[in-house]
């Protein structure tokens, strides 16, 4: 296939979260499959189980909502949000709430499509209202229980250092 | 770890190695300073032997050491073992890849539509 690389993510600050990847197609397809509720479903999942809801309305003030159903575990994750800023096939400024985390603040999300020589850069600039929060979220990508393991850990790492 | 194939999957591998409650529960005793077996089979209200058990499974994935001290050995937690488990990002980042890789099969796809040649 025309798999273009793996996503680069690093913590450009204690809050955000910034995530790039470049794919092999011009920035108007690109937005198309970011933006159409039926294209969402086939790419979502990260091959981690089943996508259940794609919801996009997509215009300032709008709301959008995805979910997914977890292969291992069948328990279903969601997110939610609010879009605040369209530039179409530029530019998507939205809120981002995780459901599985109610009190938690929303990430403010800044998507951007840059083209070139008929390539698109996507770049997702995720910041959130603390470190706690930044943090929890990247920890929503490790597997069901490692997360456990990783808060002891944390606690490990810096006894070992002492 | 190669001595080790022969063994169980789940004591041959720092992640598996530390799903186990227990031996999380010994690891955070040990994240206070090095321990006699004893002391922490104390600490953590549980018998010796299972304390035992459970800092060899921990010794043969690297995740705790063991130094002589007098009649006594201590364990230790060796931080540098356990940085595969501590790198989150790299879990996050490999959630993304997967999710991007599928908007590869779908972009492929737009494209042949564009192109005429697809549906």
């Amino acid at each position: 296939m025309t798999s273009t690389g793996t996503a680069r993510v690093t913590l450009p600050t204690d809050e955000q979260i910034l995530i790039v990847r470049d794919f092999d197609a011009p920035r108007q397809l690109v937005w198309e499959a970011l933006t159409t509720p039926a294209l969402v479903r086939r790419w979502w999942h990260a091959r981690r189980g089943e996508v259940t809801v794609v919801e996009i309305d997509l215009r300032v003030g709008g709301r959008w909502r995805y979910a997914m159903t977890a292969a291992s575990g069948g328990f279903e994750v969601a997110f939610h949000g609010e879009y605040r800023e369209i530039v179409p096939h530029e530019r998507i400024v939205s809120t981002e709430a995780y459901e599985g985390a109610p009190d938690a603040a929303p990430a403010l999300t800044t998507t951007t499509l840059e083209e070139r020589d008929g390539r698109t850069t996507l770049t997702i600039l995720v910041e959130h209202a603390s470190r706690a929060e930044r943090d929890a979220h990247v920890e929503s990508g490790m597997e069901d229980g490692l997360q456990d393991a990783l808060d002891l850990l944390e606690q490990v790492a810096s006894g070992s250092r002492a | 770890m190669i001595s080790h194939m022969a063994r169980a999957a789940t004591t041959t591998d720092v992640f598996n190695a530390v799903a186990e409650p227990q031996r999380r529960a010994i690891l955070g005793a040990l994240a206070n300073g090095e321990r006699p077996v004893g002391e922490l089979a104390r600490g953590l209200a549980l018998p010796q032997p299972q304390v035992s058990k459970h800092l060899r499974v921990l010794r043969e994935v690297g995740a705790v050491s063991v130094r002589e001290a007098g009649r006594q050995r201590l364990y230790r937690v060796n931080g540098p073992a356990l940085k595969p488990i501590h790198d989150w990002v790299g879990h996050f980042e490999r959630l993304w890849s997967d999710r991007f890789d599928a908007l590869d099969d779908v972009l492929e796809q737009l494209k042949r539509r564009e192109g005429g040649d697809g549906r």
